[in-house]
């Protein structure tokens, strides 16, 4: 069953802004403008996904779906028989204590980004945050809220990683424009590059937004999926060594929507190190509470110890074979991936099979391999990736087999073009 | 810098209003028949919890919908993935069916316009985010729902200006009402984009005439702007006559106006399951529009608070069962209209008359010639008085925007029978203690709150519920 959102017609769009007169009633700019962003190649993708969707019986030459990035392979161990802050402790590997009353529940980390946007900042002002990014973020953080994004530039010279150069760069770009900088919003592990950000790192982005008495969110909604647990370090870990001094500039974003591939049941949480935010994010979270058929549901889920650690454990070994399978077979292909080590995708390099090393380039490779090699995956343009050729490939929502086939599409297709 | 954005530091929340300060107070020293019997008994908070045998009945009977099975075979797989904010189709076509039963099946809803939300909270939101900009302005008849403060107001930043309804017509919505907050918000340089009204009403329980409807159709044409009808409380109508409860889709069917007529376009519904099947921790609720764009946008902004696909599921099942509904709808009325007919005759006991009406889960109090003084003052001293004394939580008018002093809305399905009776007791009591000749209550009370006025006023009152159509009084 095809899961996702069908886009609205970049036409449409255009004529709903410029026919409105003002003798037509109104709407909002906010219902009129483009910021949900939905116009991008990230969702034109799934579009084309949804009308000539693959199957490997009735369908076998549709399009492959691999810009979703959702945890379908350990579904089995969810049909067995706590509550959230054991259960995020426990992914941590108990390396960090969380209070369960500093914990907000929200229908998803959807709201969850949005509702903390709202709460630490004002329209108009910005939020930094690294390239490449999550492309609903242009949405969930920008759309209702009026809060801009300002980029924190990243390359491949460094594996994508942020720097505090970058971070100085990135905020000197918004005070150019006038812009309050209200904080910065980092995804770890981070969608799309795959990859945990290393401790040093954390700890720098910590001090800067320190001197700059600016918010730090941290998105670790992909924390259950790093392959080796000891590899991941959580901001909390870094606050907890610095005996949580200055904590209360932190705020972590949390789902169940991809280590439990429960996307469908919206289990979103925020965790604030701040008094006022914990309080005001309980009230704002009237507009987005969780259904409480399903609380119970995944109460009980999450207290059950025996239950958890095995699903994180198989889990994590499950999405770690998937990730080997999918850079051997990109590797046969000719196509090198960033080193990832969690996550439901790969951030693949494509540039060298680019005609133009330009965006306009990264987008015609990105048409062929949706209309010929029938594979929707995602461009690193829509994620602001300022180097043309990267994409993300999704790999864990899908069997091994329709994978297979989909690392033998991308085989002949670089090995067809090799020959042209 | 301020640290927090101003949407955070503000009072914008509504949450210190007595509404809320009532709720605290219960919460510290709540009512319970066998462990704390002198509590705060809560009537202040709109539930249904009269019906939860049928629900609880109907899932004993129907394992299949909360177990995450579909004619035996597990869709757990499939219900775990599905988030596609177009919203369960098969939920979406039980949800606007089992709508226009409600409506007596006088109007038909199509599941392309339903744009589903987690709780009307987040429908009137959305629909706000969608209809206006911030500074800009909704009209909203008062008394109305403490909740809008925040819900219509908060993050949107627009504000309300109230459409002044009084006592003198039973809350009746008129055209020089209407105009009047126009002009207001004029004055304030606030653009109307809209008018906001709750039918059946919250907090009176009242539905709205045909003329008032028509009225409000004839303005928002006229003013070019949109029409809210928040129909949250269409199943909770307990007055069995025909035509009680008329639906502002209703009244636009019968004006022949095509859907995509202008004035069509302009209508838009809220509706929910929390109120009608008491579910309001199941976070479902609705948005009906005609108007394409609010749709496509609303349906992006549902993003922000979707239903989970698991009680999507477990309602489609539920509500597309049209023998359970039909049963449901008809039983759950006749349990409302005996508690409302239960509440109205210990109030009237006590000296205290009502607004009458015909739905919801609570009635509009009149307790003016309880007042020390014609004063909001006043009207939260007896608050007070009433949460600390008598320990009932009750919502005094003010909390409302009530330009009347001394009406409280009481709910009364929200509680067992026999802790309604121990509120009646309790009310009377304290009006029995608080009657005329008692020195301590001073002395600023005009003759027409003597208690030979109370029992005229009684009379009045027993006279309108005869001529609504309402049994009479036992």
């Amino acid at each position: 069953m095809a899961p996702i959102v069908e886009m609205i017609n970049i036409i449409d769009d255009e004529e709903s802004i410029s026919s409105s007169t003002s003798d037509e009633v109104c709407l909002s700019n906010v219902a009129n403008s483009d910021t949900h962003g939905e116009n991008s190649p990230y969702f034109a993708g799934w579009k084309a996904y949804d009308e000539n969707p693959y199957n490997e019986i009735d369908n076998p030459s549709g399009v492959i779906q691999m810009g979703l990035a959702e945890n379908q392979v350990s579904f089995d161990l969810l049909e067995q028989g706590h509550a959230m802050a054991s259960f995020m402790e426990e992914i941590r590997g108990g390396r960090a204590k969380f209070d369960p009353n500093r914990i907000v529940l929200t229908a998803g980390a959807t709201a969850a980004n949005e509702l903390l946007t709202f709460i630490l900042a004002n329209p108009g002002d910005a939020l930094l945050v690294p390239t490449p990014y999550y492309p609903g973020f242009d949405r969930d953080l920008r759309w209702r809220t009026g809060v801009q994004i300002v980029a924190i530039h990243c390359d491949s010279s460094n594996n994508f990683q942020v720097t505090t150069q970058a971070l100085e760069d990135a905020y000197k770009r918004a005070q150019g424009k006038n812009m309050k900088v209200r904080g910065v919003l980092i995804t770890n592990p981070s969608n799309p590059l795959g990859a945990t950000i290393q401790r040093e790192t954390l700890e720098e982005i910590f001090d800067f937004v320190t001197s700059k008495n600016i918010h730090l969110v941290s998105d670790e909604i992909y924390s259950g999926s790093v392959f080796s647990s000891s590899e991941f370090t959580s901001i909390a870990q870094v606050l907890q060594a610095r005996d949580y001094k200055g904590a209360d500039r932190v705020h972590i974003v949390y789902s169940l929507s991809k280590d439990l591939g429960l996307p469908g049941f919206r289990v979103g949480t925020i965790y604030s190190y701040n008094d006022k935010v914990v309080t005001t994010a309980r009230r704002m979270s009237s507009f987005t509470l969780v259904s409480s058929q399903t609380q119970n549901l995944l109460a009980s889920m999450l207290s059950d110890n025996e239950f958890t650690q095995n699903y994180i454990k198989t889990n994590r070994e499950r999405l770690r074979r998937r990730y080997e399978m999918t850079i051997e077979g990109l590797r046969r292909a000719g196509i090198e991936c960033l080193r990832g080590n969690a996550g439901l995708f790969c951030w693949m390099n494509m540039s060298p099979f680019l005609d133009d090393n330009t965006r306009e380039g990264e987008l015609a490779l990105w048409n062929s391999m949706l209309h010929q090699v029938k594979l929707n995956i995602s461009p690193g343009s829509s994620c602001h990736c300022s180097e043309p050729g990267w994409f993300r490939m999704c790999f864990a929502n899908m069997s091994e087999q329709t994978l297979e086939v989909a690392l033998k599409r991308i085989h002949d297709f670089i090995a067809q073009r090799r020959k042209d | 810098m301020k640290f927090l954005s101003r949407k955070a530091t503000c009072n914008s929340h509504g949450q210190d209003s007595s509404y809320f300060l009532g709720w605290q107070e219960y919460e510290k020293n709540a009512y319970d028949e066998i462990t704390n019997p002198s509590g705060i008994i809560q009537m202040g908070l709109a539930e249904n919890q009269l019906s939860f045998d049928l629900l609880e009945s109907w899932m004993a009977n129907n394992p299949d919908a909360a177990g995450f099975k579909r004619n035996g075979q597990s869709i757990f797989r499939e219900l775990a993935l599905f988030q596609d904010y177009h919203g369960l189709p098969e939920f979406k076509n039980a949800l606007v069916q089992f709508m226009s039963q409600i409506r007596g099946n006088k109007v038909t809803f199509d599941p392309s316009k339903l744009v589903l939300t987690a709780g009307a909270t987040s429908a009137s939101e959305t629909l706000i985010f969608c209809l206006a900009n911030p500074g800009e302005a909704f009209l909203l008849p008062t008394p109305y729902y403490p909740g809008f403060d925040r819900d219509l107001k908060w993050r949107t930043e627009v504000e309300i200006v109230p459409i002044h309804c009084s006592s003198s017509n039973n809350f009746i919505v008129t055209k020089s009402a209407l105009e009047d907050a126009y002009q207001r918000a004029h004055k304030r340089n606030l653009k109307v984009k809209g008018v906001v009204i709750t039918n059946p009403s919250n907090p009176l329980g009242t539905t709205s005439t045909r003329e008032e409807l028509d009225l409000l159709l004839d303005f928002v044409q006229d003013k070019n702007i949109h029409l809210i009808s928040d129909e949250i409380y269409s199943g909770t109508v307990f007055n069995s006559s025909p035509n009680k409860f008329i639906s502002v889709a209703q009244v636009l069917k019968d004006r022949n106006l095509a859907d995509n007529s202008e004035l069509s376009k302009r209508v838009h519904i809220l509706y929910s399951l929390s109120k009608d099947l008491g579910l309001p921790g199941f976070r479902v609720g609705a948005l009906y529009s005609n108007d394409d764009t609010v749709v496509s946008a609303a349906t992006k902004m549902s993003s922000f608070g979707l239903i989970s696909s698991q009680t999507q599921y477990l309602l489609s099942c539920m509500l597309s069962d049209q023998k359970f509904t039909s049963h449901y709808i008809v039983e759950n009325q006749k349990r409302l209209k005996n508690r409302y007919d239960k509440i109205v005759s210990g109030l009237r006991n006590a000296g205290i008359g009502v607004l009458p009406s015909d739905a919801g889960l609570f009635c509009y109090v009149d307790m003016r010639h309880l007042l020390s003084s014609n004063t909001f003052e006043a009207e939260m001293e007896l608050w007070k008085k009433i949460l600390y004394q008598v320990k009932l939580n009750i919502s005094p008018g003010a909390a409302c925007h009530c330009t009347e002093p001394g009406w409280f809305r009481v709910c009364f399905a929200n509680m067992s029978e026999d802790t309604l009776s121990l509120a009646l007791q309790r009310i009377k009591d304290f009006v029995d203690s608080t009657k005329p000749g008692d020195e301590s209550r001073g002395s600023s009370r005009s003759s027409r709150h003597s208690s030979r006025s109370v029992m005229s006023l009684t009379k009045k009152w027993v006279l309108r519920l005869s001529s609504n159509g309402h049994e009479p009084e036992r």
